[in-house]
């Protein structure tokens, strides 16, 4: 992946042979968040492993560049380099990990694990700009991470007197104390309750904006991924599927798995009939027009649940019937199943309960909003 | 009653599980350390041994190497002047022996319970192998190998079979209170055995109790 606008620091080239799949990796990243997006079990958190060090890769090698203010290369870092024979400790490698359950150390108080990574520093054998901290520099560190991540009061806390959110917070200030050189997060919201999520997520969003280096996020929630990262990688089965901005990914997915993976409700195998002009096969041979050529390459189209808007008649192109459709009620949408088996969710208050002319006779689609999709 | 079968008792348990447990922790770290499989499995077999053998076989095996004319037994004759078996050392050995696999056990299984990540932050964070054996297994692995520590001391206060191989039943010198129950019996003092009896069990339960209670505490702590 090419970020023209920033120079690149962490370099991540891989292979492992793991016992369900080959994971085969290779990205670059500057500053600013790359997210990992794919299924569980699909091979993300193994990346990340490899970055810090945890587990080591079969082949390949992972670069860490520091850089300087000017931006001259100041030294050119290998954490791994198989054929060098070069795989650096963890100890050595200066990353910050968020794991998934935060893995705050249970017999130290909120204090005692931000201080813990902060007396490693500068021991033998780390690089970078680690140095030696006295204990007033700890003191100053501790207190101003505290300040920081709205832990005051708390300091002589265990992690298991803590809220989900106050863990995290704490499990953050432990690794931002000691200036990482690349942060990783490991599905950073899966082990907390779905009202707390969108609190910190903002709160996530603005530590990613002010943290200097690389940061690399993985995930498997789309809504996430879309909001914290500038950069997108979207993996299955040890694969990448596709790279490149978040916002360009989600809107022209490529493929129907990366479709998938960025929630597009609605996927059918097609035959092209013209130039501009295909016929769903999952949607009972429905006829759409697209606004792009459809090329030999395309083998589905994917229409998203949300891009679907009522129709008056049935005259004009993309017209679709609804036929007996099924409604179901959520909060603030309709969920709406047509008789030819595609989606459509329709915005509505929290106040409203009858669907009665929610479901109109047709419906249509934008040519722009057919997804064109490689198969695969 | 001779009150010395009490005594050695004593003496006996506390040396041997103040050994056991740092012996018994440090196996069980360096087994959990060990990443290839069959070596593990091949060491894990070897320390467990004992708590699998009958215990007098496990004494013939000691007998076999701490014996006088015996490569480590003559070593301890010929180097340092020391007879070990049939002395009172021997039954510190046999009791280390036959608790050693208790304490090993209860330690690996209670390092295996720690979570993973959170050694594996701990890496990331920079600490040392030794400081994360100390401040992150150790540390939350405590309770687990307070119990393991009380097994082991219940099980080198109750040894008897290795005893009697390799350290006898020497009154006044290795006889233990285990041995002293044996004697008493057989030689038909059923009120001395009966006594001897009371004071194993006092001091059982007192430990067990003791070390629960330690245990207790640290967990409570942190809640």
């Amino acid at each position: 992946m090419e970020h023209s606008d920033n120079t690149n620091l962490l370099e991540v080239d891989i292979r492992k042979q793991l016992k369900e799949f080959r994971l085969e990796i290779q990205f670059s990243c500057g500053r600013g968040c790359l997210g990992i997006l794919g299924p569980s079990g699909c091979g993300k958190s193994m990346t990340l492993k490899s970055i810090a060090g945890i587990v080591t890769p079969d082949e390949g090698k992972i670069l860490l560049r520091s850089l300087e203010r000017d931006g001259r290369e100041e030294e050119e870092q290998i954490l791994f380099h198989r054929e060098r024979k070069i795989n650096r400790k963890p100890q050595q490698r200066r990353v910050g990990y968020l794991f998934q359950n935060y893995a705050l150390f249970p017999n130290m108080t909120v204090e005692e694990n931000i201080r813990i990574g902060l007396k490693s520093q500068g021991k033998k054998g780390l690089p970078g700009k680690g140095e030696r901290l006295s204990r007033a520099a700890q003191d100053a560190r501790v207190e101003e991470m505290i300040r920081r991540f709205r832990l005051s009061g708390l300091e002589k806390r265990y992690p298991g007197q803590l809220s989900g959110g106050q863990q995290q917070r704490t499990a953050l200030a432990r690794i931002l104390a000691y200036e990482p050189r690349v942060l990783l997060l490991d599905e950073p919201f899966s082990a907390m309750d779905t009202y707390l999520r969108e609190g910190l997520r903002l709160e996530l969003a603005r530590v990613l904006k002010d943290y200097d280096g690389a940061s690399v996020m993985v995930t498997h929630d789309r809504d996430e991924a879309y909001q914290l990262c500038d950069y997108l990688l979207l993996m299955d089965n040890g694969h990448v599927l596709t790279a490149g901005r978040t916002r360009d990914i989600f809107q022209n997915p490529g493929t129907c798995q990366a479709a998938r993976l960025t929630g597009c409700k609605n996927i059918s195998r097609i035959e092209r009939l013209g130039a501009r002009q295909v016929k769903a096969l999952d949607w009972n041979g429905l006829v759409l027009t697209t606004e792009q050529e459809v090329g030999p390459e395309i083998f589905a189209v994917g229409i998203r649940a949300h891009d679907l808007e009522p129709a008056a008649d049935g005259i004009g192109i993309n017209r679709i019937p609804v036929g007996n459709g099924s409604v179901t009620e959520m909060p603030f949408e309709w969920y709406v199943t047509l008789e030819n088996g595609l989606w459509w969710k329709v915005e509505k208050t929290i106040h409203t309960h009858d669907s009665a002319g929610v479901i109109p006779q047709w419906l249509t689609v934008q040519p722009e909003a057919v997804l064109l999709l490689r198969g695969e | 009653m001779d009150w010395s079968p009490v005594w050695i008792s004593v003496k006996t348990a506390s040396l041997s599980i103040l050994i056991t447990f740092f012996l018994g922790i440090l196996a069980a770290w360096l087994v959990v350390s060990i990443r290839d499989g069959r070596a593990k499995m091949i060491l894990d077999g070897i320390l467990t041994l004992p708590l699998v053998l009958p215990p007098t076989v496990a004494g013939f095996f000691l007998l076999y190497l701490f014996g006088v004319k015996r490569p480590l037994g003559k070593f301890f004759l010929d180097f340092f002047s020391i007879k070990i078996a049939f002395s009172w050392g021997a039954t510190v050995i046999a009791a280390v022996t036959m608790s050693f696999p208790l304490m090993y056990r209860s330690a690996r299984g209670a390092f295996e319970q720690v979570d993973p990540n959170l050694t594996a932050a701990a890496r990331t964070l920079g600490m040392s192998e030794w400081e994360i054996f100390r401040k992150v297994l150790l540390a939350n692995a405590a309770p687990g190998v307070v119990s393991g520590g009380v097994l082991a001391f219940a099980r080198g206060l109750g040894e008897f079979g290795a005893t009697a191989m390799i350290a006898g039943n020497i009154a006044g010198k290795t006889r233990t209170l285990p041995m002293a129950v044996y004697s008493e019996v057989a030689a038909g003092n059923m009120d001395t055995a009966n006594r001897y009896v009371m004071v194993i069990a006092v001091i059982a339960l007192l430990s067990v109790m003791l070390m629960n209670w330690a245990a207790m505490r640290t967990e409570n702590q942190r809640k």
